[in-house]
């Protein structure tokens, strides 16, 4: 066998033991913490590339709109784990839930009397009216609410809390907020020209990005929340713990080291039960009869419609399920960060980010997909130091003091994304099959 | 040997042919037309004639020259004009706009070719400035061939131009395509209606998939009890 | 009778002179966006970006000129700027259709993987400007403020409330409406541009008429690099140069051409209006206009603004989501280009 064919072969193993080298060779030159950070932010990326895949890889589903579920599924984080606050709660309690009462009823008559007055001429301004008084009758109740929420203890709380459950618990709900979300935007845009979806996820992205930086009564916005519960323990707790100084002395590490060590590799060891589940999941829906089906719709929607399949029902049936898993991952990451920072969610940089994973990696192959999370996430965090080598050594000869080096040097954190940008042309045009190919099945 | 010849055609889109050895003529002046059962691949001889299907065999001479390799729309500058079946106008041009865009390669005035087509089929002047999606299935036709003559074609190819219109319209088209060959155009259409285009044919060609059956003039194939038989209902 | 005249000159000031103004960037942003899906058939999502690379350029031209001591006072310099950011752009964006987008082109790409591309091509533009011009807010205007100012206004009417007219407003919307003129009589009366209607309507067609593909590409990128940087330019002057807003303008000139009907420029700049004007309408606090309008005493607590001002860019998501599911061929459908 020559090397190529074998390389062929072995592709995806070989690919991996270079990734895992690469994280080895953080951990020996760098840190060990360090890898293992970047080992857990890998992680939940190639869950987010997962996600994506599902709807890119399977469907040929564009989502523009991947950090606006991501920070839903942040929402969820806080709101099921945080301690809820009573006082905001008596405050505004009532004016809040009202609130969302009546945008429920508002939506309800909406739904059952369009039918109703689907004839006639005026059923837009029916509608409107409609609306409009539900609207009008919300912020009555509602902003005396809000505003008595956020008035109390404002640099603390000012906000309602959560319910006080255990973090991991916002996992599947941060799926089923994204998931949510998903069904309506699906519902209106799939079916329709094939990049309206695009501009509509990425439409609802920036909404729900803003509602969470303005909605202070219920996110703290731009106010950030912090000390997240955490799933594993904390370091100052294992420090003081006998049974882990026992075990960083028989390592033989430094207490700190260990211990912080020892939480990541915690959140490492959730990360991957997660992804291997969410990992076995999709290998066993692709080879499925359904994948087949998915597979179908995607490479000739004219065909498969023409057979009876409901295309614009799988194919929201599997949005709102990559949605899902990407809403999961979201939550995954304001669990690793242990907070919820609004500000941090940029729309559209960061799904890019997902979206090159996806396409390196090799759309439509699961194995691809996280094997594109890692490199990606990888050379994203490792491009800054090499970027600022770089212009350091090009304009080594140059005065410090120049403006131009300054210039420069100042201009590098912005050649990453463009790097990053490049790298999506670049397997686009010369690899548009990604890493691992998807593989052919007949 | 005739003025525009695709000779001995064989080749199809994939792997299988769909045209074997076909070979199909016109001369300066003439109506030909191509008729046959469904699948026959009557438009697919057309087409290869055009340019548009590969051959894996065979020649395609116009005037002479050997124009097998050329792009069809290189084929449209040696002077062969092709009307497609469908999606034959630019719906939302203007039909004024829709002859314009067909003299594009030209560099000339073109007022005199336009009033020729007017001349041809006075409807369009009237609704010059209509755009061509507004129109009736055919004076959608006419604007289609109108285009196509503007560039003054020796060989005018039209894919079932009757294609969906009123039997009233097909014989008036059929009266404009006379005319038009009158004009020393050679003429090569498909047919659906097989029995009224022979009769203003010159030659006919009858295939069977993808094969010529028959070849005669259009006189003969009606006459040909055969042929009246299998393909033109008795 | 004057409480009414007060309550229009208010209206006037922050709602139709702005209104106008934000509508005519976005239908000159739209425009753009229309001629690219039309004849290369794909959403652009560069195109914010094209708008921040062309007035980036112009700004640094502008910068240039204002060291020389050029100037055209009153007007802006940045009008003197413009054709060498125009030509610039051009020549970035023929540079970007033959490296990147000309090769999916030939192979037949599906409109999907342009949009993709579109994305690639809007990071990387978005690198280059961000380390060449930074990240930050650029001031490039100059020449006179006003052409009406507020105190101006009162003293000549003896009103109460102001109406001023801003250079930059007059400006935008004067250019805005030379630049349609013209761009309609290229499109409807002259050979080139109806070829590129002809290619945008019916590809095979035209092929068969030997209209040049590659021409008709070229010309279309050079007419969107020039909707491009008088939109962009014209945005930044009146607000302010800062290119991660451009990435956030994308949105709102989407909903305009789709809300519109995409690829029927009509639609576009109709669609650019009704954005702008939705944004300004649902987010003004009209505590003021309703003081004027009802009689004395009558205290108002609460701004009366139906939307949040935070909540702008929700407003031209929400127009786009109701077109899409009321009608989601546009206010304009059927015509194209």
């Amino acid at each position: 066998m020559t090397p190529l064919a074998a390389f062929r072969t072995y592709r995806t193993p070989i690919l991996f033991s270079v990734m895992a080298c690469m994280l080895m060779g953080v951990g020996l030159l760098q840190s060990w913490g360090v890898a293992l950070t970047i080992l857990n932010m890998c992680l939940i990326s190639a869950i987010m590339a997962l996600g994506v895949n599902m709807q890119w890889g399977y469907a040929g589903l564009f989502n523009v709109g991947i950090m606006g579920f991501a920070a839903l599924g942040g929402l969820a984080g806080v709101l099921v784990s945080m301690p809820p606050v009573s006082d905001a709660w008596q405050a505004g309690g009532l004016g809040i839930g009202l609130g969302l009462l009546i945008t429920f009823a508002t939506v309800m008559l909406c739904l059952w009397l369009w039918p109703q007055i689907n004839a006639w001429r005026s059923r837009y301004w029916i509608i409107c009216a409609v609306i409009l008084t539900g609207y009008w009758l919300l912020r009555v109740w509602f902003d005396p609410g809000v505003d008595a929420i956020e008035s109390i203890n404002p640099s603390v709380t000012g906000y309602l809390g959560g319910l006080g459950l255990p973090i991991v618990l916002s996992w599947p709900v941060g799926g089923l907020f994204a998931a949510g979300v998903a069904f309506v935007i699906g519902k209106i845009a799939l079916g329709l020209r094939s990049d309206y979806l695009a501009i509509a996820t990425l439409g609802i992205s920036e909404i729900i990005i803003f509602f969470i930086k303005n909605e202070e009564w219920l996110t703290r916005g731009v106010k950030n929340v912090n000390g997240l519960p955490r799933p594993v323990p904390f370091e100052v707790d294992l420090q003081q713990a006998i049974w882990f100084q026992d075990l960083a002395t028989r390592v033989g590490l430094d207490l700190n080291d260990a211990s912080s060590i020892f939480v990541k590799l915690c959140y490492a060891g959730l990360f991957l039960l997660v992804l291997a589940i969410l990992l076995w999941f999709s290998e066993t829906a692709l080879k499925s009869p359904w994948g087949r089906m998915m597979r179908a719709i995607r490479d000739n929607e004219v065909a498969a419609a023409a057979m009876g399949k409901d295309v614009t029902w799988q194919h929201l049936r599997i949005f709102v399920l990559g949605s899902a898993v990407i809403g999961m991952a979201g939550a995954m990451l304001t669990t690793l960060d242990g907070q919820f920072t609004p500000v941090s969610y940029q729309p559209l940089r960061f799904t890019f980010l997902i979206w090159v994973m996806v396409i390196l990696g090799g759309s439509g192959n699961n194995w691809g997909a996280v094997l594109g999370g890692f490199f990606i996430w990888f050379f994203w965090i490792q491009a800054e130091p090499i970027g600022l080598w770089f212009i350091d050594t090009l304009t080594a000869g140059m005065d410090p003091n120049s403006a131009i080096k300054a210039h420069l040097l100042e201009g590098a954190a912005h050649m990453r994304l463009m790097t990053v940008g490049l790298i999506l042309l670049i397997a686009l045009r010369y690899a548009p099959e990604g890493l691992i190919p998807e593989r052919k099945r007949l | 040997m005739s003025f525009l010849i695709g000779q001995q055609m064989t080749g199809g889109y994939g792997a299988a042919d769909i045209l074997h050895d076909c070979t199909i003529g016109v001369d300066k002046g003439e109506i030909a037309v191509i008729v046959g059962p469904n699948g026959a691949g009557k438009s697919t001889a057309m087409k290869a004639v055009f340019g548009m299907l590969p051959l894996r065999h065979g020649q395609v001479l116009f005037d002479g020259e050997d124009v097998t390799l050329l792009k069809p729309e290189e084929r449209v500058l040696k002077g062969m004009g092709f009307v497609p079946q469908t999606h034959n106008v630019f719906i939302s041009l203007s039909v004024e706009e829709n002859l314009e865009m067909g003299a594009f390669i030209r560099q000339d005035d073109i007022r005199d070719s336009i009033a020729q087509v007017y001349d041809l089929f006075p409807i369009l002047k009237e609704k010059r400035k209509q755009p061509a999606g507004q129109l009736s299935g055919g004076q959608r036709q006419q604007v289609a061939v109108g285009r196509a003559l503007m560039t003054h074609p020796k060989v005018l190819m039209l894919d079932e131009p009757t294609a969906g219109v009123s039997p009233i319209v097909m014989d008036e088209l059929f009266d404009r395509i006379l005319e038009i060959a009158r004009l020393d155009v050679a003429i090569l259409m498909v047919e659906q209606n097989a029995k009224q285009a022979l009769e203003i044919a010159d030659k006919g060609y009858v295939l069977v998939q993808g094969r010529n059956r028959f070849t005669d003039s259009g006189e003969a194939l009606l006459a040909n009890s055969e042929v009246r038989r299998a393909f033109l209902g008795g | 009778m004057i409480d009414v005249i007060n309550a229009a000159a208010l209206l006037g000031n922050f709602l139709v002179i702005p209104g106008l103004t934000y509508g005519s960037q976005l239908a000159l942003g739209a425009l753009g966006v229309t001629l690219v899906y039309s004849v290369l058939r794909f959403s652009n999502f560069a195109h914010g970006e094209t708008m921040a690379f062309g007035a980036m350029l112009t700004i640094l031209v502008t910068w240039g000129l204002q060291a020389l001591g050029v100037s055209i006072q009153p007007l802006p310099t940045a009008l003197l700027a413009l054709p060498f950011g125009i030509i610039g752009t051009i020549a970035f964006t023929l540079l970007i259709d033959r490296s990147v987008y000309a090769y999916h082109r030939q192979r037949k790409a599906s409109p999907v993987v342009f949009l993709i591309v579109s994305i690639g091509v809007m990071f990387v533009m978005g690198g280059l400007i961000r380390f060449i011009i930074g990240p930050n807010d650029q001031i490039f205007f100059d020449g006179a403020r006003f052409i009406i100012s507020a105190r101006d206004f009162k003293r000549m009417t003896g009103l109460e409330e102001g109406l001023a007219i801003r250079m930059t407003q007059a400006v935008t919307i004067l250019t805005a409406i030379v630049i349609v003129i013209l761009l309609f009589w290229f499109l409807n009366h002259t050979r080139t541009g109806k070829s590129m209607r002809a290619y945008s309507d019916n590809e095979n067609l035209a092929l068969l008429s030997g209209i040049n593909p590659q021409r008709v590409v070229m010309i279309t990128w050079i007419l969107v690099a020039t909707l491009a940087t008088i939109a962009g330019t014209l945005y930044g002057l009146d607000k302010s140069f800062k290119p991660f807003v451009y990435m956030q303008l994308l949105l709102p000139i989407f909903a305009s051409a789709i809300v519109g009907g995409v690829g029927n420029p009509l639609g576009a700049i109709a669609g650019g209006y009704v954005i702008a004007f939705s944004e300004l309408i649902l987010t003004f606090a009209y505590k003021k206009v309703i003081q004027y309008l009802t009689p004395d005493g009558i205290e108002i607590e609460s701004l009366m603004q139906i939307l949040g001002t935070d909540y702008k860019i929700a407003v031209s998501f929400i127009i786009l989501v109701i077109v899409l599911v009321v009608r989601p061929t546009g206010l304009f459908q059927g015509k194209t280009l």
